[in-house]
């Protein structure tokens, strides 16, 4: 797996060949650095670690200026790791969009879902609801209906889906077509919509 | 609207400049590319122009109503679509609202749009 950490812009919409407007989702991705490889001798596993983002130095602890510092870098925003990288990476090096996506590839995008605080079982978990306001019900069409039987078995069953927090989880995109590559802005436009509010931190993996 | 997204959408504003100005009441001759096959051939659809929806934006879009026929027939077309070839402004209409959707329940006479004279 290859891949870049970026940040969402927003999104848009560009014509393809067959002048059908898509809508798409502009990400600005790259300069990624790498700042550790890790070996199967060394650390059990293969992975290459890489930062993207400019950090004030004094907004760094010790220990991560002295990372960054063994990398031959200025300190980064975000570090990620990416498994069994699929070309070979030296420790330092730099990344660009153009060196990773070319335009067709299919990308999936991790990001962070924007939280939508304490949400009903309609929105959280797609209910339909209680259904109608007739056959004596008036005050619960959001509501979950029952959740379980009687004396047996007496008790609420785990996991049962409720309402509660909503967002803010991980969540992966898959198969997103790149529809454009911009080297000059560091700029990559993937078609449909990406997890996460503007300005947040997503991965880009292929 | 945030820098970067412009630069992905900088090829728009050529296509807006060289579309003609037009609104709701017009009569416009829109030249529409199909592509049968490898072949690519212009289609030319006549009428008028009863709405722009979301001026200004990249989604902006145009309704163009005529009748085929008999039957009422409306067409929408994306402003910035690369599908139009061009679009002629044949009639200027006199019209009180942006939205003409009392012409669809009109025939003959009755659904005539007045002419304006274009300001010199």
């Amino acid at each position: 797996m290859s891949g870049l950490i970026g940040k969402k812009i927003g999104m848009t919409s560009v014509y393809n060949a067959d002048g059908q407007a898509l809508a798409c989702t502009v990400i600005e991705t790259g300069p990624c650095v790498v700042t550790q490889v890790r070996t199967g001798d060394k650390d059990g596993y293969e992975a290459v670690q890489l930062g993207f983002g400019e950090r004030k130095e004094k907004h760094t602890n010790k220990p991560l200026q002295g990372h960054f510092k063994k990398a031959g870098t200025t300190p980064k925003r975000k570090l990620v790791e990416f498994k069994e990288f699929k070309t070979s990476l030296e420790l330092g090096q730099t990344l660009q969009v153009a060196d990773v996506f070319v335009e067709g590839d299919f990308v999936d995008v991790v990001g962070t879902s924007k939280g939508k605080g304490f949400q009903g079982v309609v929105k959280r978990h797609g209910f339909g609801g209680v259904g109608g306001q007739t056959h004596g019900q008036h005050n619960r069409q959001r509501h979950p209906g029952s959740i379980g039987a009687c004396s047996f078995p007496s008790r609420v069953f785990k996991g049962l889906r409720m309402a509660g927090r909503t967002g803010g989880n991980r969540v992966k995109v898959q198969n997103l077509r790149v529809l454009r590559v911009m080297p000059e802005q560091n700029l990559l436009v993937v078609s449909g919509s990406i997890p996460g509010a503007k300005n947040s931190f997503v991965i880009i993996e292929k | 609207m945030n820098d970067l997204i412009k630069l992905v959408e900088a090829d728009n504003a050529q296509r807006r400049a060289d579309m003609p100005t037009f609104r709701a009441g017009d009569t416009v001759n829109v030249h529409v590319k199909i592509r049968e096959g490898n072949k690519e051939r212009i289609q030319v659809f006549q009428g008028t122009v009863i709405q722009r929806r979301n001026p200004n934006t990249n989604g902006e879009t145009f309704t163009v109503r005529k009748i085929s026929n008999g039957i009422g027939v409306e067409r929408i077309f994306p402003v910035l679509s690369p599908n139009i070839d061009k679009v002629e402004v044949l009639r200027l209409g006199k019209v009180r609202r942006a939205r003409l959707f009392y012409l669809r329940g009109r025939q003959g006479k009755a659904a005539r749009v007045k002419e304006r004279k274009a300001k010199a």
